[in-house]
């Protein structure tokens, strides 16, 4: 295979996988918004188009045409590098994760993923560990008191769940042996999925992932009856459309991870993708797999508008004295489990 | 199970870094032009509640925040130690498991210290 070919299927790979990144981002915005109608009584959009259903369109073009606004005390470079960051950093974590079962163009196999890099888990949690900054560079720029402590907040509430997080992880290596999230998704064929020997890590995974999306319960850094906007109240445009929609690919590249570490990835019982011809057994298997992250982002919205918003010092309470140590437990109990019970 | 790594596999990643990077730039470039523009002395200050801004946000706040970045940073470290141990922790049996123990124990009783000094006390 020359590497022409091959660089260019990952060029196609990875605008492929943009484009639906893109795609599911903004109808998660909608799919928000209608969700919140329907679980609070009311119809949400549906003024643009049938069903509200080029809402996400209409809002995307709004953003483009509204004023620039910089605040003439702010740190002009900064203030572009914030929301910049934050967007980059969201779009490029979904680089190791595996999307399907390999794929046969030309005679050649070729992984239904961008990369498969053997520090898949390592890269993941690099690339989420780097998120912070495009929030905490975008919040102090603005020089702004609000901004300032929503930056804070934020970066503080990130930092610690993450090594609640980086630990849940460590279980799942010690099951798969191996940092690649290739490797940890073909192990999980049929219904040997992760979940049922990580039923405490998965709960510990998904709080943090919640955490490190910003999302409600944990949405102090954005808690409007105390700060305004948090760290984006100065923010205007697309400047904080990327902002916003930074968000919602965090949220779609987190629901991915978690189908793909616990919930089996492109894996479902009764399915034996060896039997398939490949690229229908690729199509099946990303279908399977994205109907689980559906799933899973819909489970982001429905936590939303069921869990009130929690205290700061409950915050930080729940991510240091609770789940740090629960992750440890867990961990050491899954090695004991892996030494003891042969996996 | 183990494969080697070589820089093919890390190549995606620019590909993708790129495309990331051409979207943003792009947007960032398309709104500098696209929406209105109009400055004015009291539009350009900070929004503060709609009262006047007192000083700018250059200001001290909470150490907490600084205690909590430290902490992270030694609790990250003693993390990524982990992470070699887990892969090979097949390989290393029971001995891996004793000195993670160990490993663990230390850990811990440093985690016991700041939480007895309240470093983790938010009220």
């Amino acid at each position: 295979m020359s590497i022409l070919f091959y660089l260019a299927y990952k060029l196609v790979l990875v605008l492929v996988i943009f484009a639906i990144t893109l795609g599911v981002a903004a109808y998660s915005t909608l799919a928000e918004r209608k969700f919140a109608g329907f679980f609070q009584d009311r119809l949400g959009p549906d003024r643009a188009g049938p069903y509200g259903i080029l809402q996400p369109l209409a809002d995307g073009v709004k953003f483009f045409f509204k004023e620039d606004f910089t605040p003439a005390n702010a740190d002009k470079t900064l203030f572009v590098m914030g929301p910049a960051l934050a967007m980059l950093i969201a779009l490029i974590t979904s680089a190791v994760i595996p999307w399907g079962p390999s794929l046969e163009i030309a005679g050649y196999q070729l992984p239904f993923q961008v990369t498969d890099l053997n520090i898949g888990v390592l890269y993941i949690s690099g690339a989420v560990s780097i998120g912070v900054y495009g929030i905490m560079v975008g919040g102090w720029a603005s020089n702004n008191k609000f901004a300032l402590l929503g930056a804070i907040r934020a970066s503080s509430q990130m930092i610690s769940y993450e090594i609640a997080m980086g630990i849940a992880l460590i279980a799942i290596v010690l099951l798969a042996g191996s940092l690649s999230l290739h490797d940890i998704v073909a192990q999980q064929s049929g219904l040997n999925w992760n979940i049922w020997k990580q039923p405490l890590g998965f709960i510990i995974f998904i709080t943090c992932a919640f955490a490190e999306c910003n999302r409600t319960p944990f949405d102090l850094p954005e808690c409007e009856q105390e700060l305004v906007g948090g760290y984006h109240t100065e923010y205007s445009s697309m400047k904080l459309g990327l902002f916003l929609f930074s968000e919602y690919v965090n949220m779609f590249v987190s629901s991915a991870l978690m189908s793909a570490l616990y919930f089996g990835g492109y894996n479902f019982p009764g399915l034996d993708y060896s039997t398939m011809a490949p690229n229908v057994a690729a199509l099946v298997g990303f279908g399977v797999f994205f109907a689980k992250i559906l799933f899973f982002i819909f489970f982001f919205m429905w936590i939303r508008w069921t869990i009130p918003r929690f205290r700061y010092d409950q915050l930080m309470h729940l991510g240091w004295s609770i789940l740090m140590p629960l992750a440890i437990l867990n961990m050491l109990l899954t090695a004991l489990g892996v030494l003891y019970l042969g996996k | 199970m183990q494969h080697t790594a070589s820089v093919l596999d890390f190549l995606p990643i620019l590909i993708q870094f790129g495309v990331a990077s051409a979207f943003v730039i792009f947007t960032l470039i398309v709104i500098s032009f696209a929406g209105p523009s109009l400055k004015g002395k009291t539009k350009d200050e900070n929004f503060e509640c709609g009262i006047e801004a007192d000083g700018n946000a250059r200001v001290p706040y909470s150490i907490k925040y600084f205690l909590i970045a430290i902490l992270f940073v030694l609790f990250d470290v003693e993390v990524i130690f982990l992470y070699p141990w887990a892969v090979n922790f097949k390989s290393l049996g029971l001995m891996g498991l004793i000195e993670m123990f160990m490993f663990i124990a230390f850990f811990l009783f440093g985690f016991y210290y700041i939480y007895k000094r309240g470093a983790l006390n938010w009220e």
